[in-house]
């Protein structure tokens, strides 16, 4: 779409012919599939990431595409979004050969990426977001807003999107904000969304939302690549799918066909348990009691705004909640990294309130932070100095101020060896390491010392299943160990499965804590969105500020 | 076989980019050489680089003074250059090595005045050291701005770098003036002038430069301090998670930057000076700061960078006897080497560098000196 073309483009209807006539060209029927790729082979140096990969999208249809992390999903979507070259195999849009330079030359043949991470200017409307590098032009110099805001609006309605195109994208939710993206596809025309993990961020009413508005978008006619590692979200939305393991197409399956054993078998290569079997727990004496807990955000204001609760030797305790109703800020003020202002925190009855990092680690606290790039790694550092990132002054790792380095390597081959970490060895980056690796280096070194207690901030995301059973199976025998464990975690399935209790926190404050074995997951869901004080669905849409 | 093969690729993915840097450069160089030939008049010489840049290996390399020359060239780039890479190991850019130097200098000339006719290892310990707490005192205040208020460490070590030079003409024309001298000098210091120990003027301070290479490698690589420096460098909240304290490393490591930078200056002018004066020039401190870069901050790669500058400072009066070359030429090679390092991309293109990275800690420092602080 050029900038001289101010037409109005009425909403597609739902039965919208599929694909783009192109008159006269041979076998390029109705019929031919939205995307085929035929043998799509990408070598990077030491590993075939695609090995002659087959996949075919057709029109109207929502594929799932299914692998563990590193299987070569991304990089395939990279040659369809002509951010790579395939070494070989064909891409055929309707039947047509192309060759894919760019992502400019991607979004003009139709096909459109939504990222996890939304690439959105908060401060702009959603119309100013949508038309950002396609701006409708009044004249050489003057934005035609008015215009764009139009067709938009009718884009929006003809779907059911219910976005505001003046509304400010800051100030939306991140569910809205993904529909944002979706709309910006839409605007420029896709007719192939890929979608890469788009439920990484939502709550389960969002999905719930964003799958009916897919389900809407495959009946005008859109073809929709939908990446997860769900297996429950692919079943339920995928017309088919695809599952890949090591660069290469392991089999392809219907929903009604298959279930979540099968497909997480076929994407993992063995037999995988996908629910803990958690067995019973023998929770002990109160081993963490916060009362009064009151902490601020780095802009100051109060974000965690009188919080009480107990933790008991042998419990997990799930903290349920969608992001950024100050759960972030208790954790850091729980482990030493940020001062509450007021409250106290007691571990074995000793007060550690506003103690720092080093002094809370030593009594005996092991935390896996959210995000492990930034906080739990030094990514360019080789994996041994990682596994001793929390200890290595304390003897066996260093005799005053001298690193021992034997030490370091023996506890390094033990700590791989444990936990399974697959790395060549333990003297390249951590970078290299695959993100489940890269995550079985923290646990181990948070796990592998007698704690007392154990805070686990989203420890399994972005994971593969089978870096997730790990590390469930490793956080079982922690509790039964005795260590009491505070689960936070954005994956409602994850606390539902794991937690002896639930807590649901709301607005800075403990909201709800439940039986963790009887609890509801729209009962908590519910809670997460709304807090338990205003009833329905109309008060969850705006709860994110 | 694989063995040797993954090390020399380590050794290749190291070296590639001060390599070629180092190349381009002399090659940039021979190209100016021929073009200048041609504008005074006696037609492009195109023979006339070699005959230079033999010149500067002859003058530097192959005769035992060069070599002496070469070694005393180096040290203070030496010394000031593992400073400045101490620094980009913690994600400090200090571009105070100048000041440091020369307050450095000033300092263990005036302590050594005073120590005027003590026994010389009484005097030299004491003007060393004077040189080392004065230059460290330098680093200690842009280190403490920043871990108190924040303020970043470039522009509180280029304003340092001011009241240095000023504090120098101060001094020298001032309170440590040599009396009745009509030229703004100190006294010259005798007892704490560093004994010869090779050819003219191969002094102690070359020794003093070579010991300190393993010590800091030691340090960084080998302990629990330098483990804390290096994670602060590559991930300071990583490290504040750990229960570093990042603040006190900054506050640390800028002394420890300056105390070395100064430790140069009084290892430069007791050993061949012996007396300071108002006008007393040098680059030492700026050129650290390419020595530190060529070298990836890594002291055992900063040597032979400190050498190379060394080399080409020391062969530089040669060339210009022998091809006519100005020694100048040796100032711009070096300006360029630096232009390749810091645009390094530009070399991974065009040589198509796969897996080649650039030192971290250092670029990464370059990259967010400006402005990024705090954004992750």
């Amino acid at each position: 779409m050029n900038a001289s073309d101010a037409t109005p483009r009425p909403a597609p209807p739902p039965q919208a012919a599929p694909g783009p006539p192109s008159p006269g060209t041979g076998p390029t029927a109705a019929d031919a599939p939205a995307l085929e790729m035929r043998g799509i082979t990408k070598r990077y140096p030491g590993v075939v990431a695609n090995d002659h990969i087959d996949l075919d999208v057709r029109h109207g249809e929502i594929h799932a595409l299914l692998g563990e992390n590193g299987a070569g999903k991304t990089t395939l979507m990279n040659v369809l979004y002509g951010l790579a070259q395939p070494d070989e195999g064909q891409i055929l849009l309707d039947g047509q050969p192309v060759r894919i330079a760019s992502p400019a030359d991607a979004i003009r043949r139709g096909i459109s990426m939504v990222h996890q991470h939304f690439m959105l200017v908060p401060v702009f409307s959603v119309a100013e977001n949508i038309v950002l590098g396609e701006e409708t032009m009044a004249n050489p110099v003057f934005l035609d807003l008015p215009e764009a805001e139009r067709r938009i609006r009718a884009l929006s309605e003809g779907f059911g999107f219910d976005l505001d195109p003046e509304a400010k994208v800051g100030q939306l939710s991140v569910g809205q904000q993904q529909r944002v993206e979706i709309l910006k596809a839409l605007y420029r025309d896709a007719r192939l969304l890929v979608l890469d993990e788009p439920t990484a961020v939502l709550t389960p009413q969002e999905t719930e939302e964003i799958f009916v508005l897919l389900k809407r978008l495959a009946a005008g006619g859109h073809s929709i690549i939908f990446i997860s590692h769900k297996l429950y979200e692919v079943l339920e939305i995928a017309d088919r799918i695809t599952v890949i393991r090591r660069g290469k197409v392991v089999g392809h399956r219907v929903p009604a066909e298959t279930d979540e054993d099968d497909l997480a078998e076929l994407m993992v290569g063995r037999e995988v348990q996908l629910t803990v079997d958690r067995g019973t727990s023998h929770p002990g004496e109160p081993t963490l009691e916060v009362r009064g807990l009151r902490v601020k955000d780095d802009r100051g204001s109060e974000v965690v705004r009188g919080v009480d609760f107990e933790i008991r030797a042998g419990e997990i305790l799930g903290l349920a909640g969608v992001a950024g109703n100050g759960q972030d800020e208790m954790v850091e003020a729980l482990v030493g990294l940020r001062s509450p202002t007021a409250g106290t925190v007691t571990l074995g009855g000793r007060d550690i309130t506003r103690h720092n990092v080093r002094s809370i680690n030593e009594a005996g606290v092991g935390y896996v932070p959210a995000d492990r790039h930034r906080f739990g790694l030094v990514l360019p550092f080789p994996v041994s100095d990682n596994l001793v990132l929390t200890d290595y002054y304390r003897r066996p790792y260093a005799r005053g101020i001298v690193q021992d380095e034997a030490a370091i390597d023996h506890a390094c081959e033990v700590c791989i060896e444990d936990y399974d970490i697959r790395t060549p060895s333990a003297d390249v980056p951590t970078r290299t390491l695959s993100g489940g690796n890269q995550q079985k280096v923290v646990v181990a070194r948070e796990f592998r010392r007698d704690l007392q207690l154990l805070v686990l901030d989203q420890p399994t995301r972005g994971l593969d299943v089978g870096s997730i059973e790990f590390i469930h199976k490793q956080v079982i025998a922690k509790r039964d160990a005795g260590t009491a464990v505070l689960l936070v975690s954005a994956e409602l399935d994850e606390i539902l499965e794991m937690s002896d209790r639930i807590a649901v926190m709301y607005r800075g404050q403990l909201v709800a804590v439940l039986d963790g074995r009887t609890a509801d997951k729209n009962q908590v869901g519910l809670l997460m969105a709304t807090g338990g004080h205003a009833a329905g669905p109309a008060a969850s849409s705006g709860a994110v500020a | 076989m694989s063995r040797v093969d993954s090390a020399l690729r380590r050794a290749w993915e190291l070296l590639a980019i001060p390599v070629l840097a180092i190349f381009l450069a002399f090659l940039v160089g021979a190209v100016v050489i021929v073009l200048s030939s041609g504008l005074v008049g006696k037609g492009f010489d195109l023979g006339l680089p070699l005959t230079a840049y033999a010149a500067l290996i002859q003058g530097s390399l192959l005769t035992p003074t060069g070599i002496v020359e070469t070694f005393v060239q180096a040290t203070p780039l030496l010394l000031a250059g593992l400073g400045v890479g101490l620094g980009f190991k913690a994600g400090l850019f200090n571009i105070g090595a100048q000041g440091q130097f020369l307050l450095g200098a000033v300092g263990a000339i005036w302590v050594g005045t005073v120590f005027e006719g003590a026994p010389a290892v009484v005097a030299i310990s004491a003007a060393l050291l004077a040189g080392m707490v004065v230059g460290g005192a330098v680093g200690f205040v842009p280190g403490l701005l920043k871990a108190t208020s924040g303020a970043h460490e470039v522009v509180t070590t280029i304003m340092m770098n001011y009241i240095a030079l000023a504090a120098l003409s101060w001094l020298v024309t001032g309170p440590l003036k040599l009396p009745g001298s009509p030229q703004p000098v100190t006294a010259s210091v005798t007892s704490a002038a560093l004994p010869i120990l090779v050819g003219r003027d191969g002094h102690l301070g070359i020794l003093i430069g070579l010991v300190a290479v393993p010590l800091l490698w030691f340090l960084l690589y080998r302990t629990t301090r330098g483990f804390e420096i290096r994670t602060v460098g590559a991930n300071p909240d990583a490290a504040r998670y750990a229960g570093m304290r990042p603040r006190l490393v900054t506050v640390v490591v800028m002394t420890l930057s300056g105390l070395l930078a100064g430790l140069a200056g009084a290892g430069n002018v007791l050993g061949l000076n012996h007396q300071m004066t108002a006008t007393f020039s040098t680059t030492v401190g700026f050129d650290s700061i390419t020595v530190a870069l060529l070298g990836r901050s890594n002291p055992w790669g900063i040597l032979p960078a400190a050498l190379l500058f060394g080399a080409m400072r020391a062969g530089a009066g040669l060339m210009q006897i022998q091809a006519g070359v100005p020694a100048e030429l040796v100032d711009f090679v070096q300006a360029v080497i630096l232009l390749f390092l810091v645009a390094n991309s530009v070399l991974r293109r065009l040589f198509r560098l796969r897996g080649v990275t650039a030192e971290l800690g250092t670029t990464e420092t370059l990259s967010r000196s400006y402005g990024s602080e705090g954004v992750h």
